[in-house]
């Protein structure tokens, strides 16, 4: 029999159920993910993609099944920093008094000591992050005055600063501009060659076809999981969104 | 009135400074707006408004008890300020009445309970001056208690100020690099329930609310930085303090209730002309002359 070294799986979920109160939001549901790779995350709104990450990050707790993140449990890996986590641009305060700058310093936070005084590598790192989504210009500028597109590259160096090597972003094409876009798509391919770990939810069938290895359809529970060309069929989409026929989600085309 | 004719502004700020009951209350009302100003920030950032209403209104049983049994009002007041938001977050968790509803019952019960306690009790207790705050006769334990919860509170927030902005603004990102959000969450509680305490001197547990949220509020308007808006926010505090104070003392009104005054007129101030955020924009009013 093949022993399984858990160690070569960045994530590995097994079999987690989350409730909230009762409540079933996900159940059985398993996921492995080796370095390198790319993962969409396919669901209707309610199907348990917030759960997942929220489940990953340890931000829910699971009520069974187990979650290694690299080999570790969850707690070990938050304390390592070894996820970073890339929100909806509808999932944080736009209006909130903080500046580009001072939200990609967060991804540094947890390295910091007990007053979050940043180091000489610190400021570096922020100010790599900060150029690779090039958003120099813009140091200063509160988020309330960045565009859709602009705000979510702000938080896309704040996982860069981190320097987590799991990425888990929540629907990280929507909102955002062409620009950025491209420069998105180019970032994964970066990641990727880094051996970084990419988990990514999103409503764009089209992203999945052109970045993801594999892909993870669910609703409340794995639907299928596998390589993307395998598993992104009709059939499994159309059961993964309740029936509705993948002509209506992306066109007759596909 | 009267008084207005020979007043000179001088005059207006020295011959209170005269009296010893008043220096007294200047400083330490200062004090106890400088601490709240402080925590303002994060419960308006927070959301946490009605939250800072429901646990100042929770203290009145635990203040009333503490008189009672002879201990520190402050620590009755703090039990009881916990105590209601540990209740607001279980029957929330267990029931299925929306949170606010469960705010506003649990804090009007609290409430509820300290005024038939202290009709019961019939000590020599004030209400008038819990309810509506005596800044000008607070007595030498209380200087020392409010001056003690003041530095801790401070301490506490100076502390933890970069993790609780964090905390406010994105409390997953926290959790996910490791920084304990349970801990943030009941010291944010923690420092909310002190202040309330301090504050309700000031201005007295119906009013102390609006020390809590209207600097913030004011000084939300007024800035886009984090840490401006903390110094924005206690200084209007302080000058509203200081304002109510006078005009109580040369008018003869309610103290408590000229310093909440004050505060809103500032915010209103804010709101009308702030140079971003106004109604009327005044940066943009004054480019218009260029």
């Amino acid at each position: 029999m093949e022993t399984i070294n858990y160690q070569n799986f960045r994530i590995d979920a097994e079999n987690i159920c989350v409730d909230y109160n009762g409540k079933v939001a996900l159940y059985d549901a398993n996921l492995r993910l080796k370095p390198g790779q790319i993962c969409g995350l396919v669901g209707m709104n309610g199907a348990g993609k917030t759960t997942f990450f929220n489940a990953l990050t340890g931000f829910v707790n699971i009520s069974k099944g187990k979650i290694r993140i690299n080999g570790e449990s969850v707690r070990s890996a938050q304390k390592d920093q070894t996820i970073a986590y890339v929100p909806q641009n509808e999932g944080i305060d736009s209006q909130f008094p903080i500046s580009v700058w001072d939200v990609v310093m967060m991804g540094r936070y947890g390295s910091m000591n007990i007053f979050r005084c940043p180091r000489e590598s610190d400021v570096q790192a922020v100010k790599d992050a900060i150029a690779r989504v090039d958003l120099t210009d813009h140091l200063s500028t509160p988020i309330g005055n960045l565009s859709g597109g602009q705000r979510k590259r702000t938080f896309l160096a704040r996982a860069i600063a981190q320097r987590a090597s799991i990425l888990l972003l929540d629907e990280p094409f929507s909102g955002v501009d062409i620009r950025t876009e491209k420069l998105i798509s180019e970032l994964f391919i970066q990641f990727k060659n880094e051996g970084k770990t990419i988990l990514l939810s999103t409503h764009d069938m089209i992203h999945v076809r052109e970045f993801c290895d594999l892909v993870l359809l669910i609703n409340k529970t794995v639907v299928a999981y596998g390589e993307t060309s395998e598993v992104f069929t009709p059939e499994n989409i159309t059961t993964t969104f309740g029936g509705i026929s993948p002509d209506f989600l992306f066109g007759p085309e596909s | 009135m009267e008084l207005c004719s020979f007043l000179t502004l001088d005059s207006f700020i020295t011959d209170p400074l005269t009296h010893d009951f008043m220096r007294k209350a200047l400083l330490m009302s200062s004090l106890v707006a400088a601490v709240c100003g402080f925590l303002s920030s994060y419960l308006t950032l927070k959301g946490w408004a009605l939250m800072g209403d429901a646990v100042s209104h929770s203290v009145m049983p635990g203040v009333v008890v503490a008189y009672a049994l002879g201990l520190p009002f402050s620590l009755g007041a703090f039990i009881f300020g916990v105590g209601s938001v540990a209740l607001i977050g279980f029957i929330k968790q267990k029931s299925r009445v929306k949170e606010d509803t469960v705010i506003g019952l649990v804090f009007t019960g609290f409430f509820a309970l300290g005024i038939v306690l202290v009709s019961k009790i019939k000590s020599n207790i004030d209400l008038h001056s819990i309810l509506f705050g005596s800044p000008l006769g607070i007595s030498l334990s209380d200087v020392k208690q409010t001056i003690l919860i003041s530095l801790l509170v401070v301490i506490l927030l100076s502390i933890f100020r970069k993790d609780l902005m964090l905390y406010c603004f994105d409390p997953r990102h926290a959790k996910t690099v490791g920084i304990n959000v349970f801990f943030l969450h009941y010291l944010l509680l923690t420092c909310l329930s002190l202040a309330a305490v301090v504050g309700l001197q000031s201005v007295g547990i119906i009013l102390v609310v609006a020390m809590l949220i209207t600097p913030g509020a004011t000084a939300y308007l007024l800035t886009d930085k984090f840490d401006n808006m903390t110094v924005i926010s206690v200084l209007s505090a302080i000058i509203s303090s200081l304002i109510g104070i006078y005009v109580s003392f040369w008018f003869d009104l309610e103290t408590g209730g000229s310093i909440v005054l004050a505060q809103t007129f500032i915010f209103l101030f804010a709101f009308l002309f702030a140079p971003r955020y106004g109604i009327f924009k005044l940066k943009k009013l004054f480019a218009g002359y260029k």
